[in-house]
């Protein structure tokens, strides 16, 4: 061994030993793939092999559109794939296999989910009637607020029109009273134009 | 010490009450003693919540588990660090924790207010005394007392939740705190200048700070909260549309919308009443994510035990909020707008779109988080909202306000020309378009990515033209060289080129968002040495091999540990480890559930986030969740910008605000030339 493997082997134990205080490895890897743990409990309960239908697109779909019932608040995919205590979202997803393996489109699935549960087994209300409502009032009032202010400043935007000419004589003010010089300017602008 | 935070609380609650009413009732008015005493008030106020505070502290160090709230939420074996965090970790603390950090705001705030404002202080003293008394008034007759011993003493505690052991949890609630608490002192101005009647904008300027810092607190709190439950909870992801997430997310919304429209109010004077109702607001919704958190009116992972204290908070909202505005529309007339909005292609017209979007989004975050109540009373059946509601609802709001944070720096204020917004509209539309063209290039077919990275493009564009310009005119000006002229145009216009980088930070968080739209997930159960294969949304393979499980006692947890070898198209990419971690106390007794530690290998690209779901049959054959997330470094870069953005923004010193002048028929030439911001 190299020295400064040695080193480098020696520093990682030693931050090891800081950083993890009680750290003691009882097992490892060496003893074989199916050699039982140490203390299975201590990773949880046993879990089920993944299957095909695990990884199952359309699946996965329709779980991402159902709500876990354990009171989580996820949907039934996060749910089953984060909190591996959870036994609602497992329960759920073997259910929906077997709607699925039995022949039944998605929707029939999220049927017979809705027709079992309640409408609080999906994920978001279905866009009809009051739930219509839901989607629709937030853009609605945005785009209602917003046409009114556009409108509004539209109507200030237009140039103002310009004043009725008075029916008496007029007398110009300061601001409107031209010098001979730029008078002279402006005539020779107009016949080089007519010209 | 518990003998003692009680006698403090008791005596807070006394000198909190005292000072509001008097405060309140302006029966200090012409006794300079009285106005004297109110303004010091609350300095005595934080000494005496501190001493309780530090009293709680002791207990948890101390593990003094006769106290019920040190019993219920530590344990022995507990890290130092997560005793201290422990303070907030529950129901009773967090009160406890709030009143210490609105006391000492309250008393920053007498300290080191301008004596400009000196006739609204007592106000102000009231108005957060009033508040306080309302936090300690819940604590000693609202059951949450964390003071409250028990009748026995435990051999040890109940531990802290294994979630709740994370850095992120040591930061995430008292900045989420921290940022909620502040919004009390804009609050405490506007109502005091409602009271004093002094509407001009001198209360504006006086929340100037308070204003940015309690947006900073919250941007901070909520990204580190993402942080927190994307490394700790296992799901893969940082945003679920919580009720919770969702009540942070609703006063950083109101707040974002005052900083912008205050600059209307302070340039123009216009806007004075949405500008009261938006801080009024903003209160209001930080008391209402409190009530959602601790009523148990709406389901969420993150609330606290339910109890009666979150009526009590619906009873404080409902009469803030009778106060608060009753007040505004009492004062109705002596708000009259200054100037008039004169244009569509102006400024003020772009923030007021502006505003309009943001609190449309918080409109319909609120119409969301409340629909599954307003749904049962209505017609009668239980509904849920989540993700897919909202993204439906709120990600077209979303873009149509990237898009805004694009446009408002483009325009002048009061009015621009055609030939203007031609100009200045020509590059940064270019580069929106061309981002989204080679996207599309790429292979990209998702409509709303496109669009929001389109946009993102053309934002960016904006930025840098307003860097460009203002680093080429100081070089004509100064003869500096870009870096020089780029350092010296930040420090000189704080305001302005902080809230840039802030820009370019929210550009950076939305390309991180639109990233998890091509999240790729597989599941699989490996013996020692198998392999899984996942397909990266870039194309390439990652291949992760189970190398073996690994049993160990560590600190106040018993780990399994699984380990990954993996490569990325045959190249190692080093090893991620995946633990369960079933948390003990000092009697090995396990005190919670097993959690999960994620593994995650994570890049600029994207990050290999790996679950280990647990052993078959108790051999080393486990099950893992493998989940390839692309872009989300850059969602934690995006909050760092925005810090870094928002910190350049607070920073003291800097020119005032430059009020537009009033338009004349001779300065109307001049309009198009933008002031800056």
């Amino acid at each position: 061994m190299k020295r400064r493997d040695f080193l480098r082997g020696a520093g990682r134990l030693g931050a090891a030993g800081l950083l993890l205080p009680g750290l003691r490895v009882q097992q490892d890897s060496a003893r074989g793939p199916a050699d039982p743990l140490m203390a299975p409990s201590w990773a949880g309960g046993a879990r089920p092999e993944v299957r095909a239908m695990d990884n199952d697109e359309t699946v996965r779909a329709i779980e991402y559109k159902l709500r876990c019932t354990c009171g989580c608040g996820l949907d039934v995919f996060t749910c089953r794939t984060t909190d591996f205590t959870c036994t609602y979202s497992p329960e759920l997803h073997r259910e929906l296999v077997q709607l699925l393996e039995a022949g039944n489109t998605p929707d029939q699935a999220i049927e017979a989910f809705v027709a079992k549960y309640g409408e609080s087994i999906l994920m978001a209300p279905k866009a009809k009637g009051f739930g219509a409502v839901g989607y629709l009032l937030p853009g609605s009032l945005v785009l209602v607020a917003g046409s009114i202010l556009a409108w509004v400043l539209l109507r200030r935007d237009r140039p103002e029109p310009a004043p009725a000419p008075a029916a008496g004589p007029v007398e110009r003010s300061d601001a409107a009273r031209v010098t001979d010089q730029e008078m002279a300017q402006v005539e020779r602008a107009l016949r080089e134009l007519e010209s | 010490m518990t003998l003692l935070g009680q006698f403090c609380l008791w005596t807070a609650f006394l000198i909190s009450i005292w000072t509001a009413v008097v405060s309140l009732s302006s029966r200090w008015k012409g006794r300079p003693d009285l106005g004297r005493a109110l303004t010091r008030a609350p300095l005595a106020l934080a000494l005496v919540v501190w001493v309780a505070s530090v009293a709680l502290w002791k207990g948890l160090f101390g593990h003094d588990f006769n106290i019920e709230y040190v019993a219920a939420y530590t344990s022995s074996n507990l890290p130092d660090y997560y005793l201290f965090s422990a303070f907030w970790a529950g129901q009773k603390g967090s009160l406890l924790f709030w009143a210490l950090v609105l006391s000492t705001f309250a008393a920053i705030t007498q300290l080191v207010t301008s004596s400009r404002y000196r006739d609204l202080l007592p106000y102000v003293a009231g108005v957060t005394s009033a508040v306080l008394a309302f936090f300690l008034f819940v604590m000693l007759f609202g059951g949450a007392n964390p003071f409250e011993r028990l009748p026995f003493t435990p051999p040890d505690g109940r531990g802290l939740n294994p979630q709740l052991q994370n850095p992120g949890m040591v930061m995430h609630p008292p900045m989420l705190y921290l940022g909620y608490i502040s919004i009390t002192i804009p609050f405490a101005f506007a109502i005091a200048a409602l009271l004093a009647r002094k509407l001009d904008t001198g209360w504006i300027h006086a929340i100037r700070k308070w204003s940015l810092l309690s947006w900073l607190f919250l941007s901070i709190g909520i990204t580190i909260g993402m942080w927190w439950a994307y490394v700790e909870l296992g799901w893969g992801g940082y945003w679920a549309w919580d009720p919770v997430e969702n009540a942070s997310l609703l006063p950083w919304l109101t707040m974002t919308a005052f900083l912008h429209s205050v600059m209307i109010q302070e340039k123009r004077g216009m806007l004075k009443r949405w500008n009261l109702g938006l801080v009024i607001g903003s209160f209001l919704l930080s008391i209402l994510g409190t009530f959602l958190t601790r009523s148990g009116v709406i389901a969420s992972v993150h609330s606290f035990a339910q109890s009666s204290v979150g009526y009590l908070f619906l009873g404080f909202l409902l009469l803030a909020g009778i106060g608060g505005f009753t007040l505004l529309y009492t004062r109705w007339p002596n708000l009259e707008p200054e100037a008039e909005l004169e244009s569509l292609a102006s400024r003020e017209a772009a923030f007021l779109f502006n505003n309009l979007a943001l609190v449309g989004v918080a409109f319909s975050v609120l119409w969301g988080t409340l629909f599954p109540i307003l749904s049962e009373a209505v017609r009668g059946t239980k509904i849920s909202v989540g993700p897919p509601f909202f993204n439906k609802v709120n990600v077209p709001l979303g873009l149509l306000l990237l898009a805004l944070t694009g446009v408002g720096p483009l325009i002048a204020w009061r009015k621009t020309s055609l030939p203007n917004l031609r100009r200045q509209f020509l590059w940064p539309l270019s580069t929106g378009l061309l981002t989204a063209a080679v996207l599309v290039g790429l292979g990209m077919r998702d409509g709303y990515a496109l669009m929001a990275l389109g946009l993102s493009g053309f934002v960016v564009g904006t930025v840098v033209q307003e860097f460009y310009r203002g680093i080429r005119a100081r070089g004509r000006l100064y003869q500096e060289g870009p870096l020089v002229g780029f350092v010296r145009l930040i420090g000189r216009n704080r305001r302005r080129y902080g809230g840039y980088l802030i820009h370019v930070a929210i550009v950076i968080y939305f390309v991180g968002f639109t990233g998890g739209a091509f999240k790729v997930t597989k599941e699989a159960t490996l013996s020692v040495g198998e392999s899984v294969e996942i397909e990266s949304p870039y194309g390439g393979t990652y291949q992760l091999t189970h190398m073996g499980i690994s049993q160990y006692e560590a600190l106040n947890r018993l780990v399994t540990a699984a380990s990954l070898e993996v490569t990325r198209n045959g190249k190692s990419l080093g090893r991620v480890f995946s633990e369960k971690r079933q948390h003990i106390d000092s009697f090995k007794n396990p005190t919670f559930q097993p959690s999960t530690e994620v593994g995650i290998l994570g890049g600029l690209r994207e990050d290999l986030y790996v679950v280990f779901a647990g052993t078959v049959d108790g051999t080393e054959r486990a099950s893992f969740a493998v989940t390839v997330n692309p872009l989300v470094w850059w969602v934690w870069f995006a909050g760092g910008l925005l810090v870094f953005g928002g910190l350049i923004t607070l920073w003291p010193g800097g020119p005032a605000p430059v009020p537009v002048p009033v338009r004349t028929p001779s300065a109307a030439g001049q309009a198009e030339q933008a002031v800056p911001a």
